[in-house]
């Protein structure tokens, strides 16, 4: 390391001399009287320029008074800007530093935890206790479906499936009041347009392949949906394929094709109606089940597609719900709207 | 206590995985990158309760025959929490991304650091 020459200029030096109330002008200005003094006790003898020199250093400790005023200011001012210029950075750091010890504490903590688990796999676990085991035994005869979960999820548990089809409902309400453009005809929805125009479109490939595969996954879909109290499935997954689909022929064709039927006063009504058969429905079965009543809903024969009482027609409202949302969420983000 | 750790290998997996989405959405300022934090971190939630799930050597509960043998079928309650989690996730993350949107429309950035600057400027 080279030894520095600009001692003056280096940071203790600056801070040993604010700590002082000094400034660099300072330290000129005294080298300075210094020399003059120096200079006045050579030139003592003359004495005939004394007076003038008297003026002189009046005039000097004006200046540097006010030199040390203006040192003082930027110093606090660079005081005041400090957080602005490094703050940031060295808070970032210590941020991460921060982030990465809290979600390292986190993960400690919840090993620790997960090691006083019981074991993985063991039938004898608190959580497959007597509820599992009643599901278990008396799913098929009480809902009359062979997948115990479609069983669980769309008939004891009903109530909590209508509620996802609702939170689903009102996020795609949500990001429609978030994204809409469709009516606005101002310079932000030119902006929007202008972001999409060198996309590509009527691209042969993807058209071709659109046309075979789209109709295998909507019929994919929709034997999925119609299973769902059979098999793995269901609603969801169902209406998910479907959505999938359905924003394949929209990347393929265009929205306006797909908008002869799939329009914002359809969506309205085929996302409305299926909610509101389900809420209905399901009222009435939990009514006359709490009551002892006598449903009047055939169970079937367990296995049967035409079986399981409610679950097949709530399965049906489930997915339509799922798919319409799906491809509502894929136009809104695409062009922002139908 | 490792070796029960080692037994509940799935459930330690699936934390580590939360972990790692925690520390996505803390680190990063990105807002895009936030939101994948958060959805790694709910994928590790699936993991974990489908974990809780399963019985050793028990099947799905596709319930088959006439009568049904509580002991052949594995636990369905935890499957059906997944899927309750799994709309639940699409739809806040949708929200998210169209928030997300709204912001970039609006300050042109997806840094969060940057939009807060810019708010503030704005004040």
């Amino acid at each position: 390391m080279k030894p520095r020459s600009d001692y003056e200029r280096s940071l203790w030096r600056r801070l040993v001399r604010f700590v002082d109330g000094e400034t660099p002008e300072d330290a000129e200005l005294y080298a300075e009287l210094r020399k003059s003094g120096k200079g006045r006790q050579k030139n003592a003898d003359s004495g005939a320029e004394q007076f003038p020199e008297q003026e002189d250093k009046r005039e000097k400790h004006r200046r540097l008074e006010r030199a040390h005023e203006r040192e003082a200011a930027s110093m606090l001012e660079r005081y005041r800007n400090w957080p602005k210029e490094h703050g940031i950075r060295i808070f970032g750091r210590l941020y991460a530093v921060a982030a990465v010890m809290l979600c390292l504490i986190i993960i400690v903590t919840l090993l620790v935890t997960v090691s006083y688990l019981p074991e993985f796999g063991q039938p004898d676990n608190p959580n497959n206790n007597e509820v599992v085991e009643r599901y278990n035994a008396h799913g098929l005869e009480e809902t009359g479906a062979t997948n115990a979960v479609a069983g669980m999820i769309l008939d004891y548990r009903a109530f909590d499936t209508l509620g996802e089809s609702h939170v689903l409902f009102i996020a795609a309400c949500c990001v429609m009041i978030l994204l809409r453009l469709d009516d606005t005809k101002d310079r932000k929805r030119a902006e929007e347009e202008n972001d999409r125009l060198y996309e590509p479109k009527n691209d042969k490939i993807l058209q071709l392949a659109a046309k075979i595969l789209v109709p295998v996954i909507i019929l994919f879909g929709i034997f999925v949906i119609l299973n769902g109290h059979l098999s793995p499935g269901g609603g969801f997954s169902g209406g998910a394929i479907i959505g999938a689909g359905l924003i394949l022929y929209v990347n393929a064709f265009g929205f306006e094709k797909a908008g002869r039927i799939m329009n914002r006063k359809n969506y309205a009504v085929i996302s409305v109606a299926p909610l509101l058969f389900y809420a209905v429905a399901k009222s009435y079965s939990f009514y006359t089940g709490a009551n002892h009543l006598e449903s009047g809903i055939p169970k079937g024969i367990p296995g049967a597609i035409l079986s399981g009482g409610l679950i097949l027609p709530l399965n049906i409202c489930v997915g339509i719900v799922v798919a319409c949302t799906m491809y509502h969420f894929y136009t809104l983000f695409r062009k922002g709207g139908m | 206590m490792l070796k029960n750790l080692f037994a509940n290998y799935y459930e330690a997996v699936s934390i580590i995985l939360f972990g790692i989405g925690f520390t996505t959405l803390l680190l990063n300022r990105n807002m895009i990158k936030k939101i994948m934090g958060l959805n790694i971190m709910d994928t590790a939630i699936y993991l974990f309760l489908a974990a809780k799930g399963y019985i050793f050597g028990r099947k799905v509960p596709i319930v088959s025959g006439d009568v049904p043998e509580p002991e052949n079928y594995i636990n369905p309650i935890p499957s059906g929490l997944v899927l309750t989690g799994i709309v639940v996730s699409v739809s806040v993350t949708a929200i998210m991304l169209s928030l997300t949107i709204r912001l970039y429309r609006r300050y042109r950035t997806l840094d969060i650091d940057e939009i807060t600057r810019l708010i503030k400027e704005e004040k």
